[in-house]
């Protein structure tokens, strides 16, 4: 058993028992919007970390999910309807999204995707017939998956972390995976790639539809749990802070993405009661992890530590191997 | 049938004529080496081969099958495998990793998002066997960050020989070695059996020439000399391109 099994069940033991000892229905819901975050997170993580293509259009592609939900609600169909409308037409976004987008890697791909979240934004900004413009669309109830109802903040809590185990398994299973190498491998050495008879591009591809899965499951969390939807959602800026968590804690890392949602959106929604320029302290947060952990807080945190056990505790035996790998 | 046959191949780069009515046969089990000045064409001449880059003109041919129009990625599949001059290795990863990767790339399994790759015996039986081919064994669990540069070059050829190539390219396979590093690959390459086919590009002549049954001799893109070895060393244009007038 090491430190990093130990740690990992205590933080399971924590979040599962979460309910009983946080002070208060507002903590649990900013724990969802955490665990939520972290879903889109790790969905954003398998573009920007493990294929090194930066997308800043993702709050783009969570806001059509979430438009979908609302929209095909409004239209008086069911929930398990809509979520599987939304989960469709998300993914078939996507496709069109990594199409037009992976024509580019590097600046490009950035500018590409940058453009193709403002046009999605501009969309859900001026169909007014579809999205209800600046109003947004209300969603009522939330689905009662199994007569359980999700009403309560600690229902939804439950439901938002089985979502984010189910996604972090997903992820870890990817990235042991063939096709999870060979996506780190075209981040790499896409030439070479090539040469040993990989199809980047398809790889690509396939690894934004895994990213716009997780994405539009994290969508469909989104507008279930503020119940609304409007085109702030999906602004440059949230596809922003969504990059942000990801590099904050840790690109082509398994828990960075996740440590990385918990603190964004720990100080916009807990830091920013008693500070009022928590928009500074989140900027002054992220450069002091550019400039002591620019490998995001999780690698970051996991090397300081080494540092620290091997300048603190010379004496003890050398030939130990600390089984830190990250 | 040639196991590679190029024909009247072109290619330019705006006005500069890189590549120019080249011909090429090289028969099966062949060792051929290329030599040239700096800017002769070599490199790339075998990323024309390897379809990195589309000739303007003039076809390529494995084993008496068009592949001029095939995409670069599926050549390897078709037994084609190349080195670099430049090392181009993943470098955040084990030595084992990246010769799996090489031999994943053949492999139906390298779209399987489900499976772990560690635990796939055959490619990582198949890789320790490549490793231990060319006496890099001992060193599979090392990053590759940590090797030598006489290492990192013993990977480039483990990964290529991993593929089962038909046809070989090795793009200047012994720059940047030491004398005894130099040695090592030299007997590497010597080792390998005659149903692969090579052909190299190497500025190193006293290893190289030791190497090759034929040689081509490009100069500005064109072929200058082709022949045996004594043949080309012998020609009074082989002196003339190296040592000049």
């Amino acid at each position: 058993m090491n430190g990093r099994v130990i740690g990992l069940a205590v933080a399971l033991v924590a979040l599962v028992t979460l309910p009983y000892w946080m002070p208060g229905a507002y903590y649990i819901n900013v724990t969802s919007q955490i665990l939520f975050y972290a879903v889109f997170a790790l969905g954003l993580n398998v573009l920007a970390g493990y294929g090194g293509l930066v997308s800043l259009g993702h709050a783009g592609l969570l806001g059509i999910t979430a438009y979908a939900v609302a929209y095909t609600l409004q239209a008086g169909l069911g929930h398990p309807f809509a979520i599987l409308v939304a989960l469709v037409i998300g993914l078939a976004s996507m496709a069109v999204y990594a199409v037009l987008s992976l024509r580019a890697t590097g600046i490009g791909f950035i500018m590409i995707t940058l453009a193709l979240g403002e046009i999605i934004w501009g969309l859900a900004y001026r169909w007014i017939s579809i999205t209800n413009g600046d109003n947004g669309i209300s969603v009522h109830t939330r689905p009662e998956p199994f007569d359980l109802s999700l009403n309560s903040p600690t229902a939804f809590y439950y439901m938002t972390l089985v979502v984010l185990l189910v996604s972090l398994v997903a992820m870890t299973v990817f990235v042991r995976s063939p096709l999870g190498a060979a996506l780190m491998g075209t981040r790499d050495q896409p030439r070479r790639m090539n040469a040993l008879g990989y199809h980047v591009w398809a790889i690509r591809f396939w690894a934004c539809m895994f990213s716009g899965l997780l994405t539009a499951v994290s969508g469909i969390l989104f507008v279930y749990y503020n119940q609304f939807i409007s085109p702030q959602a999906l602004d440059l800026t949230s596809s922003a802070e969504v990059l942000l968590m990801v590099i904050a804690g840790g690109a082509g890392t398994l828990l960075g993405p996740i440590v990385g949602a918990a603190l964004v959106v720990i100080v916009k929604s807990v830091v920013s009661a008693y500070v009022t320029r928590w928009n500074m302290l989140l900027g002054a947060i992220f450069v002091a992890i550019v400039v002591f952990m620019p490998e995001g807080i999780v690698p970051g945190s996991a090397r300081l530590w080494r540092a620290a056990r091997r300048r603190f505790a010379p004496a003890v035996k050398p030939a130990t191997k600390s089984g830190a790998r990250s | 049938m040639s196991a590679l046959t190029v024909s009247n191949l072109c290619k330019s780069f705006g006005g500069l004529h890189v590549t120019t009515d080249v011909n090429l046969n090289v028969e099966p089990g062949e060792r051929r080496l290329i030599i040239g000045p700096n800017g002769a064409g070599k490199t790339t001449l075998f990323n024309l081969i390897t379809g990195e880059i589309t000739p303007d003109s003039g076809s390529i041919a494995l084993f008496g099958h068009e592949i001029t129009r095939v995409p670069s990625r599926r050549r390897p599949h078709l037994g084609m495998a190349r080195t670099y001059q430049i090392i181009t290795l993943f470098a955040q990863n084990t030595i084992i990793h990246n010769v799996s990767l090489a031999l994943l790339g053949l492999s139906p399994l390298r779209w399987n998002p489900l499976i772990d790759l560690k635990r796939q015996g055959h490619i990582v039986e198949r890789a320790h066997a490549a490793l231990a081919r060319v006496g890099l064994g001992h060193l599979a669990e090392r990053p590759l960050s940590q090797t030598s540069y006489g290492e990192r070059r013993r990977v480039e050829i483990a990964m290529a020989l991993a593929q089962n190539p038909k046809v070989l390219l090795l793009d200047e396979p012994f720059a940047g070695l030491s004398i005894d590093e130099r040695h090592d690959v030299h007997e590497l390459l010597l080792a390998i059996p005659r149903d692969v086919t090579m052909v190299m590009i190497e500025h190193n002549m006293d290893v190289a020439l030791e190497f090759a049954e034929r040689i081509t001799l490009l100069h500005f893109g064109e072929v200058i000399v082709e022949g045996t070895r004594a043949e080309v060393v012998a020609d009074p244009r082989t002196r003339e391109v190296y040592l000049g007038h």
